[in-house]
C-alpha cells in the first residue's frame, strides 16, 4: 500500500492516466453538456433556470467530498507519519476551493430568480461559506509557512478540525427551518425526487466534472512530485 | 502496523473528535433559535412575550384560495397545517409566489395572527420535474 502510493513509482501512471482522460474528457463534455442545454426538458416550476443546478449540486458534492477526503488523509498522515498523504492533499484542496466557489455562485445565480434573493443566512448557505473559510486557511497554511513540515502539521489540524463542518452541511437542510430546499435524492433508499430526464444530465454533468478533478489533481500531482524531485529529495 | 505510539495517537485523536463534537452540538444547540433562518405559524404561537418591533421571518405554506391580489397590497395566509398566520405585503414578489408553495415572509409582527411583511422569498422544494408531467399529474 506504502509503496503504491511511492510517487516515484506512480510518476509513469500518471502520464498515461491523464493522457486517456484527455482523450476523452472533451467527447463526454459535449454530451453533457447537450443533454443539460439542449435535450433535458425545463422545469414545470423554474423553467430554464433548473439548469443551473447539473452544475450547482454536482460541484457541491465534490466540495464536500473533497475535502472528506483531505481530512481522512490528514487522519492517516496523523496516525501513521506517511508524508507521501500530503502531496496528494495538497493537489486535492485547489480543486475543492474551486468547486466550493462555484457551488457557492451558481447557488446564489440561481437563488436571485428563484427565491428573490441572492443571499441568505440559513444555516445551509453559512456552513457552505465557512467550508469556504477552512478551504482558505487550508491552502493559506500551506502557503505562507515556509517549514514544510509545521505548514503539513497546521494544515493537517485545521483538516481535522474542519470536518466536523461536513455532516453539519450535509444535515442542515433537516435539523434547521432553512430557505434552501431538503435533499432531493436520497442515496440509502435509492429515491429521487429529481425526474429521471433530469437525472440524466445531472449524472452526466456529475461525470465530467469529476473527470475534470481527476486532470486537475493528477497535473497538480505531478508537479508536486517535480518539485520534490528538483529539491534532490530521494526518501520524503 | 498498530504500534504503540499508533495506539495512542488514535485515542488521542478520537478524544480530541469526540470532544470538539460535543461542545460544537452544544454550541448548536443553544444557537438553534438564530439559526433556524424562519418561524413557522406553530413556533410563533408558543412564544410567550412577543416583541413587535423587532424584525422576524415566518415561513410555511401560502394556504390554498388564500392568496388576494389587488394594486395596493397582496394579502395570504401562511399556514404550517396546525396554524396560520394572516400576511400583508406591498411590493414585487418573486416568480415562484404562489398558492401551496413554500414562502418566507421577513417583517414584523402585529400581533400573534397579523404580520406585515417588507420582503417575500419563494422557498422552492425538492421536486423537480417537466412541465408535461405536471400536468398529467393534475
Amino acid at each position: 500500500m506504502i509503496n503504491f502510493i511511492n510517487p516515484s513509482k506512480i510518476f509513469k501512471w500518471i502520464e498515461k492516466l491523464l493522457n486517456f482522460i484527455n482523450s476523452i474528457f472533451f467527447i463526454i463534455l459535449i454530451v453533457g453538456l447537450t443533454f443539460a442545454l439542449i435535450i433535458s426538458p425545463p422545469d414545470y416550476l423554474q423553467g430554464d433556470s433548473v439548469r443551473i443546478m447539473y452544475v450547482h449540486v454536482p460541484s457541491a458534492w465534490i466540495s464536500l467530498a473533497s475535502f472528506t477526503c483531505i481530512a481522512l488523509l490528514s487522519i492517516l498522515t496523523f496516525l501513521f507519519k506517511v508524508k507521501n498523504l500530503n502531496l496528494i492533499s495538497k493537489s486535492i484542496a485547489p480543486i475543492g476551493l474551486l468547486f466550493t466557489i462555484l457551488a457557492i455562485v451558481t447557488g446564489s445565480l440561481w437563488g436571485k430568480p428563484t427565491w428573490g434573493t441572492w443571499w441568505a443566512w440559513d444555516a445551509r448557505l453559512t456552513s457552505m461559506i465557512v467550508l469556504l473559510l477552512f478551504y482558505i486557511f487550508f491552502i493559506l497554511s500551506q502557503k505562507m509557512i515556509k517549514n514544510e513540515d509545521r505548514a503539513n502539521k497546521i494544515s493537517g489540524l485545521i483538516a481535522i478540525i474542519g470536518i466536523i463542518n461536513i455532516p453539519i452541511i450535509k444535515y442542515s437542510v433537516d435539523w434547521w427551518s432553512t430557505l434552501h430546499q431538503p435533499k432531493s435524492i436520497n442515496l440509502l433508499s435509492g429515491s429521487s425526487s429529481i425526474h429521471s430526464s433530469m437525472l440524466l444530465p445531472l449524472s452526466l454533468m456529475l461525470l465530467v466534472l469529476l473527470l475534470y478533478c481527476a486532470l486537475i489533481f493528477l497535473m497538480k500531482y505531478k508537479t508536486e512530485i517535480i518539485r520534490i524531485k528538483r529539491k534532490n529529495i530521494k526518501r520524503l | 502496523m498498530l504500534t504503540k505510539t499508533v495506539k495512542k495517537r488514535i485515542s488521542f485523536l478520537s478524544l480530541f473528535l469526540i470532544i470538539s463534537i460535543i461542545s460544537i452540538f452544544f454550541i448548536l444547540k443553544s444557537l438553534t433559535n438564530n439559526i433556524l433562518y424562519f418561524k413557522s405559524p406553530t413556533d410563533i404561537k408558543l412564544i410567550k412575550e412577543i416583541n413587535l418591533n423587532k424584525k422576524i421571518r415566518i415561513g410555511g405554506m401560502v394556504k390554498k384560495d388564500s392568496l388576494y391580489i389587488s394594486n395596493k397590497e397582496i394579502k395570504f395566509v401562511v399556514t404550517d397545517f396546525k396554524n396560520e398566520i394572516l400576511v400583508t405585503y406591498r411590493g414585487a414578489i418573486p416568480n415562484l409566489f404562489s398558492e401551496e408553495k413554500g414562502v418566507v415572509a421577513e417583517g414584523k409582527l402585529k400581533d400573534k395572527k397579523f404580520f406585515i411583511a417588507d420582503r417575500i422569498l419563494a422557498k422552492h422544494d425538492e421536486k423537480y420535474m417537466p412541465p408535461e408531467l405536471k400536468d398529467i399529474l393534475k
